[in-house]
C-alpha cells in the first residue's frame, strides 16, 4: 500500500508541475468567465421570452438546464484534456524518456505502478472536475435562480467519466507512443460525443436504429454514457413539455443509465485495468 | 551463494537474436566487467537480470531468486544506460523516493552518506534539472545503492563522466568490492574495466566469446631481455620461460640487466575476440 501511495504522490507531483496543469487552469478561468457572461445575458433576457400560453413550458428551467448542460460538456472536455495529458506517456513515453526504468526495477509490481499512476491522475482530475462542476452550478444558480434536480450524482458521474478516460489513456500508453496515444484517446472521446449526438438526433426523429447504435457506442465508451446519464439526472424530475423539449436538445440527456450503467462503468474500469496490466506485464522495457 | 547466475540465457526480438544462450556468474563480492561491441547483447542481459526484459529461454537468478521477482529486485540496484530523474526533484528527494520504494529505513543518514560517496554532498538540495549530466549520472549511481543491495548492475555508469568523475566511480566501485558488494559493470571503457574488474566477460552477437580475469585473458607476447649486447625479444616465450632464457644467456657469457614479460592488453584481447566488429 505504501508503494501505491508513493507512486501516486509521485504522479500527483508530476501532474502539478507540468505546464498542462497551468494551461488547463488558465482555460478554466477563461471558461468560467465566459460562462458567467453567458448566464448573465441569458437570464437578463429571460423575462422577454414568453412561451405560448398554456404550453406549460418553464422558460427559466429550460434555459438553466440547457446552459448548465453546456457547462457539463465543457467540464467534461477540460477534465478529459487533463486526464489524457497526465497519463498519455506513463509507460512507453516514460520508458523512452528514461523516467520509468529507475522506478520499475524497484520492488514495486508493474500492476501496482499502473494502478498508482491512475490513482494519481484521478486524484488530480476528479477534484478538478468536481470544482468546475460546482463552480458552474453556482454561477447558473446564483445568476438565473435555477438549480438542478440532482446536485451530487451528475458531478460524480462526470468525474467517473474522466476516470474512465484516464484508464483508457493508461491502457493506450502501454502500447502507443505518447503522441499516438494522445491522438487515439482524443479520437475515442470524439467518437463518444458523436455517438451521443447521433443518439439525440435519433431520439428527436424517433429512429430506433440510430438510438440503438448510439446507445451501444455510448456503453462501449461509458464515459459518454455516464455524461449522458449525468445530463439526465440534472432534469430527471422536470416533467411536462419542458422535460420533453430538454430531452430533445443536445444537452438534455435522453439516456437512462442508472445503477446498471454505474456498475458497468466499474466493470469497464476493471476490464481496462486488467488489459493494461496484462499488456504492461508482458512488455519488454 | 552467487549474486547473479545466468544459465543458457537467450532473447529474441523478432528476427534478431540478441542473446543466444549465455552462461555467466557473478560471485559474492566480485566485480565483473561486461564487454562487447554495440548490439552484442550486453544491455539485454542486464535488463533481463533486472526484470525489465523477459528472456526467451534460459534463466537468470539474483541471490537465489528468479530475476524480476520481488525478492530479486530487493537484492539489486540498477543504473540504466539511459535514465532520467524528474527535473524538479532535488538530489535528496530522488534518494528519498527510492528509499520509500525499496523500503529502506536508512533515512537521512543513508541519503547523506550516499551523496557523499558519489561526491554530491554539496548538491543535496540542488534540483536535478540544475545538475550537469555527470552529476546526474553520479546521482544515478547513488540511487542504485539505496537500501545497500548486495548486487549492483551498472549499465555504462561512466559514459557521461569526465576523467575526475570516472575516477570517483572507480574508487567507489573498489570500496564497494571491499564491502562485499557484487557488481556487474557494462562498459565500453576497456581501461576502466581492466583497472577495477576481477573478471571480464566478452559478448559477441549474443554469445560469450571470452571470459576470465584480465590476467588470464592477457595473452603472452614474448619475453624481452636487456643484455650488454642490447635488448633481445624472444617471441612466443612466456613468463615460465624467462628463468631458462636468462640462464642460457648468462651461460653464453652475456650480462643480463633486465627482463620484461610482454602480454597483450585487454584492448588487444578484446579486439582479437570481437574480430574488429563494432556494431
Amino acid at each position: 500500500m505504501s508503494s501505491v501511495l508513493t507512486i501516486a504522490a509521485y504522479g500527483l507531483r508530476e501532474a502539478l508541475r507540468r505546464k498542462v496543469f497551468a494551461v488547463v487552469l488558465l482555460l478554466t478561468a477563461g471558461f468560467l468567465a465566459l460562462f458567467w457572461l453567458a448566464n448573465h445575458f441569458l437570464f437578463e433576457n429571460i423575462a422577454n421570452i414568453s412561451p405560448p400560453v398554456g404550453s406549460g413550458i418553464d422558460a427559466r428551467a429550460f434555459a438553466g438546464a440547457t446552459i448548465f448542460g453546456l457547462a457539463m460538456f465543457g467540464t467534461l472536455f477540460l477534465g478529459v484534456v487533463l486526464a489524457i495529458f497526465l497519463t498519455l506517456g506513463v509507460v512507453r513515453g516514460d520508458t523512452e524518456r528514461g523516467l520509468l526504468q529507475p522506478l520499475i526495477v524497484r520492488p514495486v509490481g508493474r500492476v501496482t505502478l499502473l494502478f498508482a499512476r491512475w490513482l494519481g491522475a484521478v486524484a488530480v482530475c476528479a477534484p478538478y472536475v468536481g470544482a468546475v462542476y460546482l463552480g458552474t452550478m453556482l454561477i447558473t444558480g446564483l445568476t438565473g435562480h435555477w438549480w438542478p434536480d440532482h446536485v451530487i450524482i451528475p458531478g460524480v458521474e462526470l468525474a467517473a467519466g474522466v476516470a474512465v478516460v484516464a484508464a483508457l489513456s493508461l491502457l493506450g500508453s502501454v502500447f502507443l507512443t505518447s503522441t499516438a496515444n494522445g491522438i487515439a484517446v482524443f479520437m475515442l472521446f470524439g467518437a463518444g460525443l458523436v455517438a451521443g449526438l447521433v443518439g439525440t438526433i435519433g431520439h428527436t426523429l424517433s429512429s430506433h436504429q440510430l438510438e440503438r447504435g448510439a446507445k451501444i457506442a455510448a456503453w462501449l465508451l461509458p464515459f459518454e454514457a455516464l455524461y449522458q446519464d449525468g445530463l439526465r439526472e440534472l432534469t430527471s424530475e422536470t416533467t411536462g413539455l419542458t422535460g420533453f423539449l430538454l430531452d430533445l436538445g443536445p444537452f438534455g440527456g435522453g439516456y437512462t443509465g442508472g445503477t446498471t450503467l454505474r456498475l458497468w462503468a466499474v466493470a469497464y474500469l476493471l476490464i481496462v485495468g486488467a488489459l493494461a496490466a496484462i499488456g504492461f506485464t508482458r512488455r519488454d522495457l | 551463494m552467487s549474486a547473479l547466475v545466468v544459465r543458457g540465457l537467450a532473447k529474441r526480438y523478432g528476427a534478431v537474436e540478441a542473446l543466444a544462450g549465455v552462461d555467466l556468474e557473478v560471485r559474492t563480492g566480485e566485480l565483473v566487467g561486461l564487454l562487447g561491441p554495440n548490439g552484442a547483447g550486453k544491455s539485454t542481459l542486464v535488463k533481463i537480470a533486472c526484470g525489465l526484459v523477459r528472456a526467451s529461454r534460459g534463466s537468470a537468478e539474483i541471490c537465489g531468486h528468479r530475476a524480476g521477482s520481488h525478492e530479486a529486485r530487493r537484492s539489486m540496484g540498477y543504473l540504466a544506460e539511459l535514465f532520467r530523474f524528474p527535473g524538479w526533484y532535488s538530489a535528496d528527494e530522488v534518494l528519498g523516493l527510492h528509499q520509500k520504494l525499496t523500503g529502506s529505513e536508512g533515512g537521512e543518514r543513508e541519503r547523506h552518506d550516499l551523496l557523499e560517496l558519489v561526491g554530491l554532498a554539496d548538491a543535496r538540495t540542488r534540483r536535478v534539472e540544475e545538475m550537469s549530466k555527470g552529476m546526474q549520472q553520479r546521482l544515478g549511481v547513488a540511487q542504485a545503492l539505496v537500501g545497500s543491495p548486495p548486487l549492483l548492475l551498472l549499465d555504462e555508469p561512466t559514459s557521461a563522466l569526465d576523467p575526475v568523475g570516472r575516477r570517483t566511480v572507480r574508487v567507489l566501485l573498489e570500496e564497494l568490492r571491499g564491502r562485499g558488494v557484487s557488481v556487474l559493470l557494462n562498459s565500453h571503457l576497456l581501461s576502466e574495466i581492466e583497472l577495477v574488474c576481477d573478471r571480464v566477460a566478452i559478448l559477441l552477437r549474443g554469445r560469450l566469446v571470452a571470459e576470465g580475469s584480465p590476467a588470464e585473458l592477457a595473452r603472452s607476447r614474448g619475453v624481452e631481455i636487456e643484455t650488454d649486447d642490447g635488448t633481445r625479444l624472444f617471441e612466443g616465450a612466456s613468463r615460465e620461460d624467462a628463468p631458462r632464457l636468462v640462464a642460457e644467456l648468462v651461460a653464453a657469457g652475456r650480462k643480463v640487466y633486465g627482463v620484461r614479460v610482454l602480454t597483450s592488453t585487454l584492448e588487444e584481447t578484446y579486439l582479437e575476440a570481437v574480430g574488429g566488429e563494432t556494431s
